[in-house]
């Protein structure tokens, strides 16, 4: 097995160049690659389109930011593009004000975006959408009578994830809801981090038991901070 | 009659709906309070979107995992048997018809089974999570909601104003004043909530309702009971 190299945070935040696609791991910050998120933050890099679940969290009465909130408050995307951004005040004032372009869209065709892009597939039709706004400049396929949308994948130049556990050639296993979305970004960028707690040698992590196979992980980076 | 909004009502009705073996998912806000009021020889499964068969309780100070959380973001347990996958699979459970009850809060619903509950253009834009999915693919879809809005209007409508989450998918609204079904583009007034009344309800609420002709009062108390 290929041993994937282990960067420094910094040195992965510096892979990611302005303008890139980003997508970030986590629901509402669990399961987010919170070390890589704070060397971004140093860089400053702009100009960025943010592929996540969320906004992460950013309370403007209290001034607590989480998670990705941190990029967001620091401007670093030109868009985001997220099934909710309901716990980040700061999103919500940067989309009203016209100052981030803010794409919403439903949860489980974010993911299947994500998921088909990594998986080679030209899209997927959902019945998720119609009749709402999200029918918007897409595709209505009619299937034994019943409307589905045509919904396209949706790829990124880097993805920057989180397991709980690595091997050193970058098989990875999630814990608990830290999953979600980790697992269909690893399969759906050109060049994939991984932020993980823990690093084993290769053989301690079981074939049965790898939930994301080693090919998908370009670099790793030992999680310095977990919230 | 005077209107006092109450959440608890909702979620005390709600609850006794689901028979053991169904898979619910409650949403974020009022029908995450319908937990608590489940009886405990009902035994349901819980559905997570962020990943979780079975959810359990919110767990106790110091049982706090990381990287153990609810839809949203609260810590959260799992029950034993239950499990976690990733959220292709989890909306895919969803879209594909294996939950059975799907409880969400609503800014408006109408008569026509439309939901409005992620949007109100220019003020507050949440987005629409996983609902669009989750009313698209429950096989019943629940609206819980205060009955009606601060300013006093009902959040039971003829037709919704707000930019909608889905069309023609609510089977039924549960407010603080009543249980309605959702048919036949008009709502079915099937229960009462003691002190309003079906008279109470249809003059303050602008859109058509038909009262069942044995349409219950029901108490508080009655359930409270069980």
């Amino acid at each position: 097995m290929i041993v994937k190299p282990l960067i420094s945070p910094a040195d992965a935040a510096g892979k990611i160049k302005e303008g890139a696609s980003l997508m970030v791991g986590g629901f509402l910050g669990c399961g987010s690659p919170h070390t890589i998120i704070a060397a971004i933050k140093v860089n400053g890099t702009k100009n960025l389109t943010l592929i996540s679940n969320d906004a992460g969290l950013h309370d403007l009465k209290n001034g607590k930011v989480a998670g990705v909130g941190h990029l967001v408050q620091a401007r670093l995307f030109k868009k985001i593009i997220a099934s909710h951004i309901g716990t980040n005040q700061e999103a919500q004032r940067q989309m009203n004000a016209g100052e981030t372009e803010i794409e919403l869209v439903p949860q489980g065709t974010l993911a299947e975006q994500v998921r088909a892009a990594g998986t080679g597939l030209g899209g997927f039709l959902t019945p998720t959408g119609v009749g709402t706004e999200v029918v918007k400049g897409k595709q209505i396929i009619l299937v034994a009578h019943k409307p589905f949308l045509l919904e396209l994948p949706l790829k990124a130049d880097v993805a920057i994830i989180k397991a709980h556990k690595a091997d050193k050639a970058g098989n990875l296993v999630y814990k608990g809801t830290a999953r979600n979305f980790n697992p269909l970004m690893a399969t759906a960028a050109a060049l994939v981090i991984a932020e993980v707690e823990e690093i084993v040698e290769i053989g301690q992590i079981g074939p049965d038991d790898v939930h994301t196979p080693s090919i998908f992980v370009d670099f790793l980076v030992k999680a310095q901070q977990l919230v | 009659m005077e209107y006092v909004p109450n959440k608890e009502i909702i979620a005390r009705r709600i609850a006794r709906i689901f028979k053991t073996g169904e898979v619910v998912n409650l949403g974020i806000g009022l029908p995450t309070l319908v937990q608590k009021f489940i009886p405990s020889e009902v035994n349901i499964i819980l559905q997570s979107e962020n990943g979780i068969l079975g959810l359990g309780p919110s767990p106790g100070k110091g049982c706090v995992d990381k990287d153990v959380n609810d839809a949203g973001g609260a810590p959260a347990s799992v029950r034993p048997g239950g499990c976690f996958f990733d959220s292709a699979v989890s909306f895919g459970i969803i879209r594909g018809g294996h939950v059975d009850y799907t409880v969400l809060g609503v800014l408006q619903v109408d008569q026509e089974g439309d939901l409005a509950n992620y949007k109100v253009p220019g003020k507050m834009i949440p987005g629409m999570g996983g609902a669009m999915d989750l009313t698209t693919g429950a096989r019943v879809v629940i609206a819980a909601t205060l009955h009606f809005q601060p300013s006093g209007a009902a959040r039971l409508m003829r037709r919704c104003t707000l930019p909608l989450t889905a069309i023609h998918e609510v089977n039924t609204v549960i407010t603080d004043l009543g249980v309605f079904e959702v048919f036949g583009g008009r709502f079915h007034l099937t229960e009462c909530f003691a002190p309003y009344t079906p008279a109470f309800i249809l003059e303050r609420t602008d859109a058509d309702i038909i009262v069942k002709n044995d349409c219950p009062v029901v108490t508080v108390e009655a359930l409270s009971e069980r």
